[in-house]
């Protein structure tokens, strides 16, 4: 297989740079023991005493899309009460409700999970809703803050300091240690939000 | 039976192998920090490797047995104490119920370990009993008073009676270069093994802060952002103040700062090691260079 580079990240681990980040998704190497995705990017770790890079580059492949775990879809309700909602859409020389119109209408992709158990950073954001990070970040964001910054939207899982514009709340449960499924949007899930009044 | 935590000393936690498989979910795989350390303390005690055992910062940990247990403490250097008398490290040590252990000031290194024939057998999340600092998750970090259950009394008896472990040698950590040495000027490489670096008072189990001469970015990279992409125990970081941060066990699982080299799995022991103010080297290894 040709096209993503390959860029050794320790004795155990390698990482693969894709020149078209969607190959993530359907991208495959059966000899690693975890693969971990990042925004252009998959970590593949495996077993040094069993296996080199070479190896790992021999048996990667790319299956084709429909083989591909099927992403699940998410909708989120949410109560858009957020403390940075106005200033928010004052910057994007908005009303509130367009801003929420707009934030309603779209159909966000998780690229990548971190920062903390069950973050996943969401694109698809409409460029006329994004916003800088917050200069001084708060020390405490409630669980289940929907926020913006940059070109990403997440929901904050569980309370954390954090540097993000909060728009809203939801009772959704992003992360449970005890469910069947930790973390409730995984890498390559699609996920709708949808306003509470 | 029970540990009861009399004293937490500077800061202690449990901690095990970690939690390999959840990075895709944003979960870290934390563990002890010196994990030889952490799996020559289980062997001393006759536990499995991977069993719980306690991480402690510094000294001033001190443990009440209510019945009869076999402990071991390793990692750091320095004085242990069992009812008020001196007992070695890295040895098994028999406790008669009623009485203190206490983990005195290292005289070198910082974190140190103990283990209870048993092991600790708090509940897991997510199948391990190690404390996540950064994602906060799994056991929280040991308050006064706790009451630590302990395992059932595994079959193999402890066959060592002592483990001669060398005296705490200078840090000279071997890296390899990482996946974003390309990100950095060949200057910066050769300034990263070979610049005497000091340990930060900023480090914890996140990251190892180190300060010393800046690690300049090539020009070709400049003004760009790294797409956060994963990364691993070890990982020397560069944020763009070209001061390096060497990833420890509870590192974010993705992030956004070129990665120039990255710490061997012996070199992290001996990080786990390192206090603020330590001086530090690191040397290439495996056809190092750029």
């Amino acid at each position: 297989m040709t096209g993503p580079v390959w860029r050794p990240f320790g004795a155990d681990a390698v990482l693969v740079e894709f020149a078209l980040p969607h190959e993530r998704w359907s991208f495959r190497c059966p000899l690693a023991d975890e693969t971990v995705v990042g925004a252009r990017t998959v970590l593949l770790r495996f077993d040094a005493r069993r296996y080199r890079v070479a190896d790992l580059r021999a048996a990667a492949h790319l299956v084709p899309s429909d083989a591909a775990r099927p992403p699940r879809s998410h909708t989120i309700a949410v109560t858009y009460d957020g403390p940075d909602l106005v200033a928010v859409a004052d910057a994007g020389g908005m009303s509130a409700a367009e801003y929420i119109r707009r934030h309603t209408r779209a159909e966000y992709r998780a690229e990548f999970c971190g920062f903390a158990p069950g973050f996943a950073y969401l694109s698809g954001l409409d460029p006329a809703l994004a916003s800088p990070r917050r200069a001084n970040p708060r020390p405490r964001v409630p669980p289940g803050s929907l926020a913006v910054a940059g070109p990403y939207c997440a929901v904050y899982p569980s309370a954390s300091p954090g540097g993000w514009n909060l728009l809203g709340t939801t009772t959704t449960r992003l992360f449970d240690p005890a469910a069947a499924d930790v973390a409730l949007i995984r890498p390559g899930d699609t996920v709708r939000f949808e306003a509470l009044s | 039976m029970t540990v009861v935590v009399a004293a937490t000393g500077v800061w202690s936690c449990l901690q095990d192998r970690g939690r390999p498989g959840w990075a895709t979910a944003g979960v870290g795989r934390s563990g002890a920090f010196d994990l030889p350390a952490a799996q020559l303390a289980n062997r001393l005690v006759g536990n499995d490797e991977d069993a719980a055992v306690i991480e402690t910062v510094g000294g001033g940990l001190r443990l009440r047995l209510t019945a009869p247990a076999v402990l071991a403490v390793t990692g750091a250097g320095g004085p242990v104490t069992l009812a008020g008398r001196p007992v070695g490290r890295n040895a098994p040590v028999a406790a008669p119920a009623g009485t203190d252990l206490t983990v005195g000031t290292p005289t070198a290194g910082l974190r140190s370990y103990v283990a209870v024939r048993g092991g600790i057998a708090v509940a897991p999340v997510l199948g391990s009993r190690s404390w996540d600092s950064l994602g906060r998750l799994g056991p929280a970090p040991l308050a006064p008073a706790d009451r630590l259950p302990v395992g059932p009394v595994p079959a193999a008896t402890p066959v060592v009676s002592h483990a001669p472990v060398p005296p705490m040698a200078a840090a000279d950590l071997a890296v390899t270069p990482g996946p974003r040495a390309d990100w950095f000027t060949a200057e910066a490489w050769t300034t990263l093994v070979r610049a005497e670096w000091r340990v930060l008072p900023t480090s914890d189990r996140v990251g190892v802060r180190l300060s010393g001469p800046a690690l300049p970015r090539a020009a070709a990279v400049a003004g760009r952002e790294l797409p956060p992409e994963p990364m691993v125990r070890g990982a020397v970081q560069v944020p763009p103040d070209g001061q390096p941060i060497i990833l420890g066990p509870d590192h974010p699982t993705t992030g956004g700062y070129p990665v120039l080299a990255v710490v061997s799995a012996p070199g992290m022991a001996r990080c786990a090691q390192l206090t603020p103010g330590d001086t530090v080297r690191l040397h290439a290894i495996l056809g190092a260079g750029r």
